[in-house]
C-alpha cells in the first residue's frame, strides 16, 4: 500500500465525515466550519489528481472567499442552534429514501461501465496543472470564456449591491 | 498514484453529491441549503478533474471547465447572499417556509 492510496483512503474518509457532519450539526457556524474542511479535502484530492493550481484557487476562493463570506452573514443574522428550523422526520426519511435509491442507481452504473474500469493515471507527465501551462491556454483557447466570466461578474457585483441595499 | 482506479474516485464525488442532495431535501435553513449547493459544485468539480486526468491526460478541459465553475458558484453565493438578506430583513427568518408569498 503506497502512500498515494493511504492519502486516497484518509482524504475520501476526512470528506464524507466531514460532509455528514455539515448536515447533522444544529449551529450554522459549525456546519460552515465542517464545510471549510470538506474543500481542503477536496482541495487534497485536486493534488493527488495532479491539479496544484486548481487545489490553490479551491482554498482560497472557496474557504477563503466564499465561507467567510458565509460566516459574515451567519454572525450578521444572529443564528444558532436555537433558531434553527427544524422539519418533521417524515420528510428527513423521504429525503433519505430518495437520495439513497438515487445513490444506489448511480453507483450501480459507475460499477457497469465498461469504459472506465481498469482506467489509471499516468504519473510520468505531471506538469499539465502547473500555472504556466494552464495561463497558456487560458489566454488563447479560453479567451473568450474568461472574458464573459469578467461581465459575469461585473453583473454579480451590480446585482449584489442593487438587492442588498436598502430601499 | 497508478494504484487509485477511476471509479474510487467517481464513488467519492458520487457520495459526495448525494450528501449534498439530502441536505437540500431536508434542512429549511437557507444558508444551510446554499451549503450544500456548494457541496454538489465541488463533487461535480471532482468528477471533472478525475476524467480529466485519466481519460484525456494531455489535454486540459476538465480544469477550465472546474475554474470557471468556481468564478460561477462565486458569484452566485454572492447574489444568493444578497437575496438572503433582502429575504431576512423582511422576514424576520431564515425559514424557507415563512417566504411563501409567491407561493400560490
Amino acid at each position: 500500500m503506497s502512500i498515494t492510496v493511504v492519502l486516497f483512503w484518509f482524504l475520501t474518509a476526512l470528506a464524507l465525515l466531514s460532509a455528514i457532519m455539515v448536515l447533522l450539526s444544529k449551529n450554522p457556524v459549525h456546519s460552515v466550519l465542517w464545510l471549510i474542511v470538506v474543500f481542503f479535502a477536496i482541495s487534497g484530492h485536486y493534488i493527488l489528481l495532479n491539479a496544484q493550481f486548481l487545489a490553490i484557487v479551491n482554498l482560497i476562493v472557496y474557504a477563503g472567499a466564499i465561507m467567510v463570506l458565509f460566516l459574515f452573514v451567519i454572525m450578521l443574522m444572529n443564528l444558532n442552534a436555537e433558531t434553527e428550523p427544524q422539519k418533521n422526520t417524515w420528510l428527513k426519511l423521504a429525503g433519505a429514501i430518495s437520495g439513497g435509491s438515487l445513490l444506489l442507481i448511480l453507483v450501480s452504473v459507475i460499477r457497469s461501465a465498461t469504459d472506465m474500469t481498469g482506467r489509471t493515471a499516468q504519473v510520468g507527465e505531471g506538469n499539465i496543472g502547473l500555472i504556466s501551462n494552464l495561463g497558456k491556454a487560458l489566454f488563447s483557447e479560453y479567451v473568450v470564456p474568461f472574458e464573459i466570466s469578467s461581465v459575469l461578474f461585473l453583473s454579480a457585483m451590480v446585482g449584489a449591491v442593487v438587492i442588498g441595499k436598502k430601499d | 498514484m497508478n494504484t487509485i482506479p477511476l471509479t474510487h474516485i467517481l464513488f467519492v464525488s458520487t457520495a459526495l453529491f448525494f450528501i449534498g442532495m439530502y441536505g437540500l431535501f431536508t434542512r429549511r435553513n437557507i444558508i444551510t441549503m446554499l451549503m450544500s449547493i456548494e457541496l454538489i459544485l465541488n463533487s461535480v468539480n471532482i468528477n471533472f478533474i478525475a476524467f480529466n486526468k485519466y481519460l484525456h491526460p494531455a489535454n486540459l478541459d476538465g480544469v477550465f471547465f472546474t475554474i470557471f465553475i468556481i468564478a460561477i458558484a462565486a458569484a452566485e453565493a454572492a447574489v444568493a447572499i444578497a437575496i438572503i438578506i433582502n429575504l431576512y430583513r423582511n422576514h424576520k427568518s431564515i425559514d424557507i417556509e415563512d417566504a411563501a408569498e409567491m407561493k400560490y
